[in-house]
């Protein structure tokens, strides 16, 4: 045991401003949307600079229409199990009609479950947490969408020249 | 485990200065620790110390920004406001609570 004359306090570094972290969201599966909000939502806590920029099927994160009902499939997926046990779904049984709601089910019940919002709400959470959304441009223009296709709390569409100035000195993580 | 002098008292913190001892704190101590990472203390700020405190107690376990937004009734942007940049930690080491473990 040690006893300080000085009081220790916590280093919580508020002079670190340079930071600065950017996720690339590239995939509409619901189980590939959280990977980048849970660490831009921790990265956030960390008074770090935040940017999500999102993608390809990553576009379904942030378009209004599709947010909502994002999809897990056990299809191609031979590490699912069921939550007991380790028992695997056989993967010609993967594509069979239902298993994918069930699937999708499953997944939303085990995470509400550990109080993670769905995707549309934590999106909500990272923009109050002071996170950064970006559309891209091509993606926009391929699915004919415009910002009001697109979650309230996004910036802008911006093209992928845009993404690379903005995100100049930044750690990059693309998933 | 260190011991350290807050306040002119021997109060247990752990390598990085959070309490260990649910029971060392009060308000007073709140008062210095929040002087120590220079947040000045709100209504709004006691409310959410409060909080985490009886929320510690219930549950066992630090609650998190989304927990204290929505059982403990102050959103996330005002946590930002109150806690500049790092409201998780900063909001349990004034309540006298360990950092929060959960990831969301």
């Amino acid at each position: 045991m040690t006893t300080t004359e000085t009081t220790l306090v916590p280093n919580f570094d508020d002079d670190e401003t340079e930071r600065k972290i950017a996720f690339i969201c590239s995939k509409g599966n619901l189980d590939m949307a959280y990977p980048a909000l849970v660490l831009a939502n921790a990265a956030l806590g960390e008074g770090i600079e935040t940017h999500l920029f999102f993608t390809f099927w990553g576009f379904d994160m942030i378009t209004k229409s599709r947010m909502n009902d994002l999809k897990f499939s056990p299809v191609g997926n031979t590490a699912m199990h069921l939550p007991v046990g380790d028992v695997r779904i056989p993967q010609a049984l993967a594509p069979l009609p239902g298993m994918q709601p069930m699937a999708t089910k499953m997944i939303k019940d085990q995470i509400a479950a550990l109080g993670v919002p769905e995707v549309p709400e934590f999106l909500d959470q990272i923009v109050a947490s002071g996170g950064k959304l970006w559309a891209c441009r091509m993606s926009a223009d391929m699915n004919h969408l415009t910002e009001s296709d697109l979650y309230d709390g996004v910036e802008a569409i911006i093209n992928a020249s845009d993404f690379i100035e903005m995100t100049d000195g930044a750690q990059l993580l693309f998933i | 485990m260190p011991v350290t002098t807050i306040n002119g008292r021997e109060i247990h913190v752990d390598d990085e200065g959070f309490l260990t001892e649910y029971d060392e704190w009060d308000e007073d101590l709140a008062k210095v620790l929040a002087a120590n990472i220079s947040v000045d203390l709100t209504d709004d700020h006691w409310a959410v110390i409060k909080f985490v405190r009886d929320d510690y107690k219930a549950q066992g376990e630090t609650p998190t920004i989304r927990r204290v937004s929505t059982a403990g009734g102050t959103d996330t942007k005002k946590l930002f406001q109150l806690f500049p940049k790092k409201p998780a930690k900063k909001m349990s080491y004034i309540a006298g609570v360990p950092k929060p473990h959960g990831c969301v």
